[in-house]
């Protein structure tokens, strides 16, 4: 990859717009994510920190501006086309079916199959418990039992699992909201190292967080929310704890 | 398991004191619990896969008796044109066809309307009956002049009812289908989390409508296999059979939150149900006791799950 390509930002966003009605919620906000870059986004609620990430991965369409992937512009009309370019979101509440193993979560949807002495075509349960393992191992997650359904397994296990499916299929971008929220300090660490480690895949990594010591642990830049504009972009390794929460609440 | 062997236990222990004979190695006892559980098994197969999407059929027994009645009248009707095989083909084609009508209507209004499948298919529960007692006239269709039909009904294969045969042939492709199928395994999704379903980019709408015509279909080939056993087609043929459907898969270990069932429980569940059933019969209660066995043991599985979700609640974290 020649340095050129390197320098163009793996997403970036123009001049979005979205409002819902009269509700203005995301208003000429620009922000770019490079290779091998975490971007924290901040802000109270309400600041349109979701409605942002919504409008990325496809949920909502924007009401004008442009999203560029490697400089292309692109146009998502469903979630799972953004899926399809590389942009794996994932939500709060994990969306995991604590049914099913590891691997079937893994591939939920396009679950690989095989045939039966050739004719009868059935799920092929080895493979997706090999991806598993495979996906697991690659995130320094260590699970015995990987037939198990995922309700066995704890928090921090279940956010790498829903991460490890984002890895699994390739994703170049992953936005994660509130990836440490639900989960106690342990957890929270394993979780942050996680980040660490897509970042050196070179991904890139959008996470919204309330938690300021995790933004300082792991992310490379804070991009702070108000009321739908930009209240202010930092490189974490130039600002403060006291400067950001000024940024979030407004009083300079 | 454990349950249906205890049973079978006090059915013999009975059946040796009493007049010193035996229950369950009697072949004739054993063949009238296997017809016993037919028509059952067929409806609770696909009450499974239901119940494992977090819904409910309860339109399962009058669509039954709907395909019953098709059955019959299109054998009627076929017979002198097309000869005996061919018109029971036809019949067997209609009955399993017309179930498919209500389950598909089930399956839009689930799927694209939202109502929710108790009340969906409450409604269709009433329409299937009036429309197969409009079709059967008020009274039950007898087949006339095709004993094909009788003899599939009741002929056996080396002592093996066909209508068992068949109906084993069934219940295992319902089982390939669960365990071995992404419509399968969607159904598992569905049922415990349906966002993270569609988040995966799961068709949830197009699953649940084939889901209900699948558990339509099921009901279908119960009603016409009931037609060929009795050659009749009567509309209320499977009306006392929602009941056990439910308790079926739900003694199988099912839940009735969603997410969690087998083929192979609900098999247990039918054959429980068909033992306790056949058994009261064996030992001279009144059959009404029938009902209220089912019914009370229905709620006691229902108990256990309960409970069992209470004591596994928490996570197990490693």
């Amino acid at each position: 990859m020649s340095s050129a390509a390197q320098e163009t930002p793996i997403l970036e966003v123009r001049n979005l717009s979205k409002h819902f009605g009269a509700i203005q919620a995301l208003n000429g906000l620009s922000m770019s994510v490079h290779r091998g870059e975490v971007v924290a986004l901040a802000g109270d609620n309400g600041a349109g920190k979701t409605t942002l990430i919504k409008t990325i991965s496809g949920v909502f369409r924007p009401s004008s501006g442009a999203i560029l992937l490697n400089g292309e512009p692109v146009t998502f009309t469903t979630p799972q086309e953004a899926r399809d370019r590389g942009i794996e979101t994932i939500y709060q509440d994990l969306a995991l079916a604590d049914n099913l193993s590891i691997g079937a979560n893994i591939f939920l949807g396009r679950e690989p199959m095989k045939r039966l002495f050739g004719i009868v075509p059935v799920l092929d349960r080895k493979a997706m418990a090999e991806a598993a393992r495979a996906t697991m191992a690659r995130l320094d997650f260590h699970v015995s039992r990987l037939e198990a359904p995922v309700s066995n397994f704890s928090g921090g296990q279940r956010q790498a699992v829903a991460i490890g499916r984002a890895v699994y299929w390739d994703a170049q971008i992953l936005i994660m909201d509130e990836p440490t929220a639900a989960l106690g300090v342990p957890e929270q660490r394993k979780v942050i190292a996680l980040i660490h480690q897509l970042k050196a895949e070179g991904r890139g990594v959008i996470f919204i967080s309330h938690n300021l010591q995790d933004i300082f642990a792991v992310a490379d830049r804070i991009v702070v929310l108000r009321r739908g504009v930009m209240a202010g972009e930092r490189r974490i390794s130039g600002t403060t704890h006291d400067e950001v929460v000024k940024l979030m609440v407004g009083g300079r | 398991m454990v349950f249906l062997a205890a049973l079978i236990l006090a059915f013999e222990a009975y059946a040796r004191y009493d007049f010193g004979g035996t229950f369950i190695l009697n072949p004739y006892n054993l063949q009238s619990i296997a017809i016993f559980a037919v028509a059952p098994l067929l409806l609770a197969s696909g009450q499974t896969f239901v119940i494992i999407s977090g819904g409910i059929d309860l339109s399962l027994g009058f669509i039954m008796g709907l395909a019953a009645v098709v059955a019959a009248h299109v054998v009627n009707w076929a017979t002198p044109s097309l000869g005996m095989p061919l018109a029971v083909l036809a019949g067997a084609l209609a009955g399993v066809a017309i179930a498919a009508v209500p389950g598909l209507i089930n399956g839009l209004l689930v799927a694209r309307l939202r109502v929710p499948p108790f009340i969906g298919t409450l409604g269709m529960f009433g329409v299937a009956r009036g429309v197969a007692f409009l079709f059967a006239g008020g009274t039950v269709v007898p087949v006339q002049g095709n004993s094909f039909f009788s003899t599939l009904g009741n002929g056996r294969f080396h002592g093996v009812p066909y209508i068992v045969i068949v109906t084993i042939v069934f219940v295992l492709v319902m089982h390939y289908l669960l365990t071995q199928t992404r419509f399968g395994q969607h159904n598992y999704a569905i049922g415990a989390n349906v966002q993270a379903a569609r988040r995966a980019g799961i068709n949830i709408k197009s699953h649940l409508t084939r889901l209900y015509v699948l558990s339509g279909v099921c009901a279908g080939l119960a009603g016409v296999l009931y037609s060929a056993r009795f050659n009749a087609g009567a509309a209320q043929a499977g009306e006392p059979l929602l009941l056990d459907s439910v308790a079926a898969v739900v003694i199988g270990g099912a839940s009735l939150f969603g997410g969690s069932g087998t083929i192979f429980g609900t098999v247990a569940g039918a054959l429980v149900i068909a033992v306790i059933q056949y058994g009261l019969v064996f030992i001279n209660v009144e059959p009404f006791w029938q009902f209220i066995s089912v019914g009370v043991v229905i709620i006691i599985s229902v108990l256990i799950d309960q409970a069992q979700r209470r004591f596994s609640g928490g996570r197990v974290d490693e």
